[in-house]
């Protein structure tokens, strides 16, 4: 997962500094010209691979969403893949449960993280350790996390790590997985178990930048630990908290491992199917790359839209 | 003297260490150690135990706490079934193909972009940064119709490692770490391997590179686990048996393959990316973190 970094300012610094031989105006364009040069020989590996894996697939998915290939024979059908794709009946379902999974994982998974940082700040003891648990789970393999709890935690009997805690604590036992209801929350739960990690390193980077003597006047203002952390913490991280939560909803909304491993894909009465999901079976089980193409580019404008609603509400506060 | 200095934070220190400050605290933290061991190693134990358990023991009510009679056979089972020699080699050639493809192109790229700074290479930049913003689902179609007619040498890299080492260069997030470390590296160093005669490449090898191993170390870790942990894409471009990585070979035997036995492969697939986190915790820690903050 790479939601890792938060822009900050470059530095620029200055062009690559040529001396000034005392030649004529022939020999400064000639050597400009062979700096140019070894300078995009330097880059073209790269390029070639974003151009290859990533900018023309970007095109090429747009333009595949409008044509059909059947026996290899390609032509263009307009909004025809977009209407199948909605028509299916999933398509709503699948949105509404990323929605809802996007929602709730808002909820458990962004203010926790911010918040088990604040508290292992305050720590004078044991933090390396604290960090490491925290982040151990972000280390392990999705799919086998996932299989952990599909097998061992969620089992609907009894004999499953949760409910046999649930029952020890006589509370009630959950069916989790198998019922449709708590599907999303115990989704929601792996979920956060196993990414909450970076966002808790990042945050507590950003709360160690905050200047000490802020709190100290904040203090002497007779401002208690809940006041501080309002009109201190928040204003002073306010920038990573909002790129975070944007960062987190869409990778969210890209939801699909849980789903696949712990709900076979779709769930109990669908109520697993996301729309990664969708994607995923239009493409490579129902042999319509092209849907999925299409529904692609839906994900793509309902993300951008999103993304450009929220920079312009953050954008406002300031 | 630096001890005195530590910065402070929400709640003073002070605070912390006198009556009953120092008493909250300790409890506090107390509560804190034995509760994020629970939730973070619990399930960790939970996972290697379990595996070692009788198909019989695993669905007992309740659940024992350590197995009575430990069945080492379910790893053994795993490792023969599921052919994890096989699997934990394939993901590790991948990973390590993955880290001199990203070391090599993506180093020479933001070296360029930092010092050389070719024409139109902020536009590169630009144009790189903005697959950042592209969800990965998004294109996961169209990069998977790519790589099996790849435009213009019409190659099929189904079940090729090139697969999964070139799409990993194209990741911005490196460049973008890399450029940052190199521009913090002075001109004047530049400038005079250049008075020096010195080639870019030359500059790049023995000046550049050696003060940025914290950074290539970085992104070595950052690539082994991106390798280790990826799902959906091996998936798609690994077809065959023979060249799966490891979580897809899991999963793909998890439907027939007793749940203990699935569980004790999860562990073994599990083992190297735990083992490589806590010999290099402290670089992945100050990659994640330091990576975005220093300027």
């Amino acid at each position: 997962m790479a939601i890792t970094t938060v822009p900050g300012t470059t530095r620029q610094p200055g062009r690559f500094p040529t001396p000034h031989p005392p030649g004529s105006r022939r020999t400064s364009l000639g050597r400009k010209v062979r700096d140019n040069l070894s300078g995009h020989a330097f880059l073209i590996g790269a390029v070639a691979c974003f151009a290859v894996f990533s900018w023309y697939p970007m095109i090429r998915g747009v333009v595949m969403s409008f044509q059909r290939t059947r026996r290899g024979e390609t032509t263009w059908v307009g909004w025809d893949n977009y209407a199948r794709i909605v028509a299916d009946p999933s398509f709503w379902t699948a949105w509404k449960n990323t929605f809802y999974f996007t929602f709730l994982a808002l909820v458990l998974g962004y203010a926790v993280p911010f918040f088990v940082a604040i508290l292992l700040n305050e720590f004078r003891h044991a933090k390396g350790y604290l960090r490491i648990l925290v982040y151990l789970p972000v280390m392990l393999p999705p799919a086998s996390a996932l299989f952990l709890f599909k097998f061992y935690a969620y089992d609907p009997s009894e004999a499953g790590l949760f409910n046999a805690v649930l029952a020890a604590l006589h509370l009630p036992t959950s069916e989790w997985m198998q019922s449709p209801r708590m599907t999303m929350p115990a989704m929601v739960l792996a979920s956060t178990w196993m990414n909450m990690g970076s966002a808790v390193l990042i945050y507590l980077a950003a709360l160690q930048n905050i200047p000490g003597d802020l709190y100290e006047a904040a203090e002497l203002d007779g401002a208690g630990i809940w006041r501080r952390i309002r009109h201190v913490t928040i204003p002073q991280t306010r920038l990573i908290l909002a790129l975070l939560a944007m960062m987190q909803i869409v990778a969210t909304m890209q939801l699909f491992i849980e789903p696949l491993i712990l709900a076979n894909g779709a769930g109990t009465g669908d109520s697993a199917t996301s729309v990664a999901y969708l994607i995923y079976q239009h493409g490579f089980f129902q042999n319509d790359l092209n849907g999925a193409a299409a529904l692609g580019v839906i994900m793509l404008v309902v993300l951008a839209g999103f993304s450009a609603g929220y920079l312009r509400l953050t954008a406002k506060q300031d | 003297m630096a001890q005195d200095s530590a910065t402070r934070t929400l709640i003073s220190s002070a605070q912390l260490t006198r009556g009953r400050g120092r008493v909250i605290y300790w409890t506090v933290l107390a509560v804190v150690v034995v509760g994020f061991t629970l939730v973070f190693i619990g399930p960790l134990y939970w996972m290697v135990t379990g595996a070692l358990k009788s198909g019989q023991e695993i669905a007992q009510t309740p659940p024992s706490l350590f197995p009575k009679d430990p069945q080492p056979q379910n790893y053994v089972d795993a490792w023969h079934n599921l052919d994890l020699a096989k699997l934990l080699f394939n993901t590790f050639y991948y990973a390590t193909g993955a880290v001199l493809f990203q070391l090599v192109l993506d180093t020479a790229a933001a070296y360029s972009l930092s010092k050389l700074r070719p024409i139109f290479g902020n536009v590169i930049l630009g144009l790189m940064l903005a697959t950042l913003m592209i969800p990965a689902m998004v294109l996961i179609v169209p990069q998977y119709v790519t790589v099996i007619d790849l435009p213009i040498l019409h190659l099929n890299l189904l079940d090729s490692p090139f697969a999964i080492w070139l799409p990993l260069v194209a990741n911005a997030f490196n460049i973008f770490l890399l450029k940052r470390f190199f521009d913090s590296i002075p001109e004047d160093l530049m400038a005079a391997a250049l008075v020096d005669g010195a080639t870019p490449l030359r500059t790049l090898w023995s000046i550049i590179l050696p003060m940025s191993r914290p950074i290539l170390g970085v992104v070595s870790i950052f690539a082994v686990t991106a390798v280790w942990k990826d799902f959906l894409w091996p998936k798609l471009v690994m077809p065959s048996p023979e060249t799966r990585t490891v979580s897809v070979g899991i999963y793909a035997f998890a439907g027939g393959t007793p749940m203990n036995v699935v569980i004790a492969a999860s562990v073994i697939a599990a083992i190297p990316t735990v083992v490589i986190f806590l010999i290099f915790q402290r670089n992945i820690m100050s990659g994640l973190t330091t990576g975005g903050l220093k300027g």
